[in-house]
């Protein structure tokens, strides 16, 4: 085989085996090392190396060198006169003796060692500057022939297509990353505001301070406790702290009554549903209808409830739960006209009314909750926060959320006549 | 064999002579270790570096740069690089790349 039939063989090896190096999903930095490599090898070129170019810094940055000694900066500032130098020649090998006209090459003429650097190679892909190559002299003493540069184009167009990549990939990152950071932001915000809104909602009525608040911590829990998703639980909780928004536009003497209201003031406080459902419509929950669970929040299962009488499967499955919440933190805190139930009363009559006001699977989930707190199964003590050490101690209160339980049909009554 | 064993297969010789056997992973990235093991060596005073090549079939691009790469080391060092045991076809692109101009290539015989 003549020298020459080799010598071919030896390049196209070489820019083969780039074309694949830098096509596979392997370390950026490797690539570039090996494509270092394979650029030096291929022509036997005794040093040099590879910078890639950040134009929001105007920096060149080495990413791999080779023999080129250790006072090579590892860093260069370039200014627009270089970029725009770069951009004109294009992708094609500069002299050392003809890169005089670059700013950068000047501030640095005294650390390249002209014996040890004989040409560079501006990488511009896509009428953008993406590094530069930096090369040494060949193995052979011999000058670069036109065939050398060639070679020098096509495997430096592979090598700045992987940096092009990268930076693309890079910027994919960073705008990912922002939009994660702004969404958070966002969610805080969100919650923070919904919170500062149910401490609005129960400044109103201070015989139920903190109800609320109160209203969507059990909410929450009922969602974890069902084995809903992070994203559902939390619209819960928002659905919880939000459901008596209406509250706000019912007169202050109403809500704080001493007294059992009559008919009037009860009607005004019963409108307190519909108008916080026009107050939340704007609320855009993406997992859960926040609106239609404060309009729904007093509607029962078996009809009797108020807006609307909405029978079992025609309420929302969030006004259900709200509904439960509502209800057991009425039970357990102290009221205008009555002292708060105790412990055991609570829990049987929200057993009874299974499947009449409640979802009996909604029900159990807040056993199970409470029941795994009290086994100390949750490691968290949420509900004695809530209720109270001495209300979570009542006696029995395990074994008979167990047997309740035990006890509860998982469909309701109501449920399984509407299948009929 | 594993890389660590191959890499530290180093025979001392008299007169400060080091021999360090290319492999077959000289083709690869893992060949910088090579240039490390050799640099290894000029470090302690060795003033011959002898590559073997018994056991290389081939040497591809990568290889060159990292050969260069020892050759670089070596001359910076003021010592001496011997490539032995090499196969026709590999002194063929030595002597067509000028690598034979920097070190010693003695053939397979
Ligand atoms: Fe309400």
């Amino acid at each position: 085989m003549s020298e020459n039939a080799n010598k071919l063989i030896h390049t196209f090896g070489a820019l083969a085996e780039l074309g694949h190096e830098v096509t596979n999903k392997s370390n950026f930095q490797d690539t570039i090392r090996t494509s270092l490599h394979l650029l030096l090898g291929s022509l036997a070129i005794m040093r040099g190396g590879v910078a890639r170019y950040s134009r929001f810094e105007h920096e060149l940055n080495m990413l791999a060198v080779r023999g080129l000694g250790d006072e090579f900066p590892l860093s260069f500032s370039l200014c627009d006169e270089d970029e725009r130098q770069f951009l004109t020649n294009g992708l094609y090998p500069i002299e050392i003796s003809k890169a005089g006209v670059l700013p950068f090459f000047q501030v640095h003429d005294q650390t390249f060692d002209p014996a040890k650097l004989q040409l560079l190679l501006p990488l511009v892909i896509r009428d953008e500057t993406v590094g530069v190559v930096f090369l040494g002299e060949k193995a052979t003493g011999e000058p670069y022939t036109d065939y050398d540069k060639e070679i020098i184009c096509a495997m430096g167009r592979h090598i700045g297509g992987a940096i092009a990549q990268r930076n693309m990939l890079s910027e994919l990152e960073r705008r990912s990353d922002e939009n994660r950071k702004l969404y958070e932001n966002l969610r805080t915000t969100y919650s923070d505001t919904v919170k500062a809104f149910a401490a609005a909602i129960d400044c109103k009525d201070k015989y139920t301070e903190g109800h609320s608040v109160r209203v969507g911590k059990y909410s929450e829990i009922i969602g974890a406790e069902l084995g809903w998703g992070e994203d559902e639980v939390e619209g819960a909780a928002v659905a919880g702290y939000l459901h008596d928004v209406g509250k706000l536009t019912v007169e202050r003497k109403i809500i704080n009554a001493p007294y059992r209201i009559n008919a009037k003031e009860s009607a005004e406080l019963n409108k307190h549903p519909a108008v916080g459902y026009e107050i939340l419509l704007p609320i855009h929950h993406p997992y859960t209808d926040v609106p239609l669970a404060a309009k729904y929040h007093h509607e029962r299962l078996d009809g009797r409830g108020y807006p609307d009488g909405l029978y079992d499967r025609e309420i929302p499955y969030i006004a259900k739960i709200v509904n439960l919440a509502d209800s057991f933190d009425a039970m357990t805190t102290d009221r205008p006209y009555k002292r708060r139930r105790p412990a055991n009363e609570v829990f049987e009559d929200l057993q009874r009314n299974s499947g009449k006001q409640f979802a009996p699977e909604i029900v159990a989930a807040l056993f199970r909750g409470l029941l795994k707190e009290l086994n100390g199964e949750s490691g968290e003590k949420r509900f004695r926060k809530l209720l109270g050490r001495e209300y979570m101690e009542t006696e029995g209160l395990a074994p008979m959320l167990k047997n309740s339980l035990n006890g509860m049909t998982p469909t309701s009554p109501l449920t399984m006549i509407s299948l009929d | 064999m594993d890389l660590e064993t191959q890499t530290s297969r180093v025979q001392r010789m008299e007169d400060k002579t080091a021999v360090v056997f290319a492999d077959d992973y000289l083709n690869k990235l893992t060949g910088e270790k090579i240039e490390r093991e050799c640099r290894l060596r000029l470090n302690e005073g060795c003033t011959e570096l002898v590559v073997n090549f018994s056991r290389t079939e081939i040497v591809n691009s990568i290889g060159v740069s990292i050969l260069l790469g020892v050759i670089d080391s070596a001359s910076n060092a003021g010592a001496n690089v011997v490539f032995s045991d090499v196969n026709e076809n590999t002194v063929e692109l030595f002597e067509m790349l000028g690598v034979s101009k920097h070190a010693l290539v003695n053939s397979k015989s």
